[in-house]
């Protein structure tokens, strides 16, 4: 009886699931957008990903919304992933989109890999809290704590490539 | 069945039908053990000997310095640390090793460091040509071996093994390579190169996988790492795997046989396929130059292609080019079950990003002008879709 991996293997004969693969090879709305109401961007090139969410935001709903990607399969299915998770939602309704929403909806990714799905989730906060600020509206004191973890990590990484 | 281009042969390669016949009377008729006495083990020791005398002659070496191992991780290994604890005294205990060494030799280098070795890693430069100065300078009375790989695996450059082993000689230190990639595509004279340890590999060269040797010249103190019988002269116990054997041995004559026309050929194939993605605006080429640019000696294994794209990165243009039927392999970060980039790609200077970014195609003989052209145009189409949509665009 062969072993069970470690990772979720829902029938798939690949490293990754089908419906990852339908994403990355196909994926819904990228691309950026110019004239944006809120921007996220998580990640480094550094450890090789890169995320930039884009969305426009009308009557306290996102009603657009893009992304661009440097990273890998998972990088671009996670990133495809959260723009149709969040299409169409309130900004409240996206901040409560977690990593581990994406990651299911995928039907599940290899361990190592699920870092990529984290990316993606922060991206969708990061635009939102982009926007909020632009805006002068109150953000959420969470909301205001994750934005910071970002900051100091994307700083230690910059450190770490010159290390 | 679906359009498939294969050019993933350093990972490995297609075993030639002609050895998998060579092979086939090893499983159900000849199946004998080499050192039973019967009738049955004489046949099966025969063609273990015959197989020998084969890869000896490969090599202009003879049948008493080869040693059967079960590939070329294994005769890496047997190399090095065999190499090391047999002749460590209280005064040498010094080892030296390139940066870009396989894994195998690399980790198996870390591996005697943690025993109390004293290790040193060569630089390489941009192309990953090994630096001549910086090895003078670490051949010390101390030093008991330097390994320093014949042709790279990822990148596909020639180290000056000739001068390496020569410089080797004069200090007496004991030189290994590792030819693994270079068997059969590079010539290999070891009356010409003085060399000590050389290993090799049966399934990079169309044999199949789980056979490899390792050239140990006569006279060297070695350590086995695997004890038991007395097989492969003392240095390698257990009980010989004849039919992976013969078919090693059988790929390395077609090799050879064949190599007058079947590298010239890969090497023409390269060079268009470089030349190719080259044209891709932001495309770059990893290691030596190919021989069509330096007008001379190819210091670039003739079967390897390996790039790096700006803005995109590595597993992604993979499984891109897997979707199309293109099979390469990457140097990424995100490729690798340790999330580090390629190691080989640090040492010659790129970034992490322009690391991420890295694509490599390594052809075979049986590569055709068809599927590299293919190849090419697939290339250049996922390069420019995934840029589309990359966070790093211009």
């Amino acid at each position: 009886m062969a072993e069970k991996t470690e990772e979720t293997n829902g029938g798939r004969k690949g490293l990754y699931s089908q419906k990852v693969m339908d994403l990355f090879l196909h994926p819904h709305n990228a691309g950026e957008i110019k004239d944006a109401d809120g921007v996220g961007e998580v990640g480094n090139p550094i450890c090789g990903d890169l995320l930039k969410l884009f969305i426009k935001v009308e009557g306290g709903k996102i009603t657009g919304i893009k992304f661009l990607t440097f990273g890998c399969a998972s990088a671009i299915a996670t990133s495809s992933m959260i723009t149709d998770l969040a299409k169409g939602k309130t900004l409240e309704e996206a901040l409560r989109i977690t990593r581990g929403d994406v990651s299911s909806e995928l039907g599940g990714l290899p361990k190592i890999k699920e870092h990529c799905s984290n990316l993606a989730a922060d991206a969708l906060h990061e635009a939102v809290y982009d926007y909020l600020k632009k805006n002068g509206k109150t953000i959420p004191p969470e909301l205001e704590r994750e934005h910071e973890r970002h900051v100091l990590e994307a700083k230690s990484v910059e450190a770490h490539e010159i290390l | 069945m679906e359009k498939t281009v294969y050019l993933d042969n350093a990972a490995t390669t297609r075993v030639d039908e002609r050895v998998l016949e060579a092979m086939q009377p090893f499983f159900t008729e000849r199946y004998g053990n080499a050192s039973s006495l019967h009738a049955l083990g004489i046949d099966a020791r025969n063609a273990l000997a015959e197989s020998r005398e084969a890869i000896a002659g490969a090599l202009n070496a003879s049948a008493g310095e080869i040693v059967f191992t079960a590939g070329g991780s294994e005769a890496d290994n047997l190399a090095v640390i065999g190499a090391a604890m047999a002749n460590r005294t209280k005064e040498k205990n010094r080892i030296v090793v390139s940066a870009i060494e396989h894994p195998a030799v690399y980790n198996a280098a870390e591996f005697l460091k943690r025993s109390g070795f004293d290790v040193v890693f060569l630089p390489v430069d941009a192309k990953a040509f090994v630096n001549i100065d910086a090895l003078r300078k670490a051949l010390t009375p101390e030093t008991i071996l330097v390994s320093v790989m014949h042709a790279n695996n990822e990148v596909g450059t020639i180290e000056p093994i000739q001068e390496v082993a020569e410089l080797c000689k004069k200090q007496g230190v004991l030189f290994h390579t590792d030819a693994v990639q270079s068997f059969t595509k590079e010539k290999i004279d070891l009356k010409a190169l003085p060399a000590d340890f050389v290993s090799l590999s049966s399934h990079k060269i169309h044999g199949p996988k789980g056979a490899g040797a390792l050239f140990v010249r006569r006279g060297t103190r070695v350590q086995p790492l695997v004890y038991g019988g007395p097989h492969e002269h003392r240095l390698r116990a257990g009980t010989e795997n004849v039919a992976g054997i013969v078919g090693f041995a059988e790929a390395a004559k077609l090799a050879q046989r064949e190599a007058p026309k079947a590298v010239p050929k890969m090497r023409e194939l390269r060079d268009s396929l470089i030349k190719r993605v080259l044209e891709i605006d932001g495309a770059y080429l990893n290691g030596a130059e190919p021989s069509s640019d330096t007008g001379g000696i190819d210091k670039r294994l003739c079967n390897n292609a390996h790039f790096r794209f700006d803005a995109i990165e590595g597993e992604a243009i993979l499984l891109r080019l897997d979707a199309l039927g293109v099979q390469g392999s990457t140097g990424s970060a995100c490729s690798s079950a340790s999330l580090k980039p390629s190691r080989v790609l640090l040492s010659m200077g790129l970034s992490h990003v322009q690391a991420h970014g890295s694509l490599r195609l390594s052809l075979s003989k049986f590569s055709t002008c068809e599927e590299i052209v293919y190849a090419g145009d697939c290339v250049e189409k996922v390069v420019k879709e995934l840029r589309e949509f990359s966070a790093l665009k211009k």
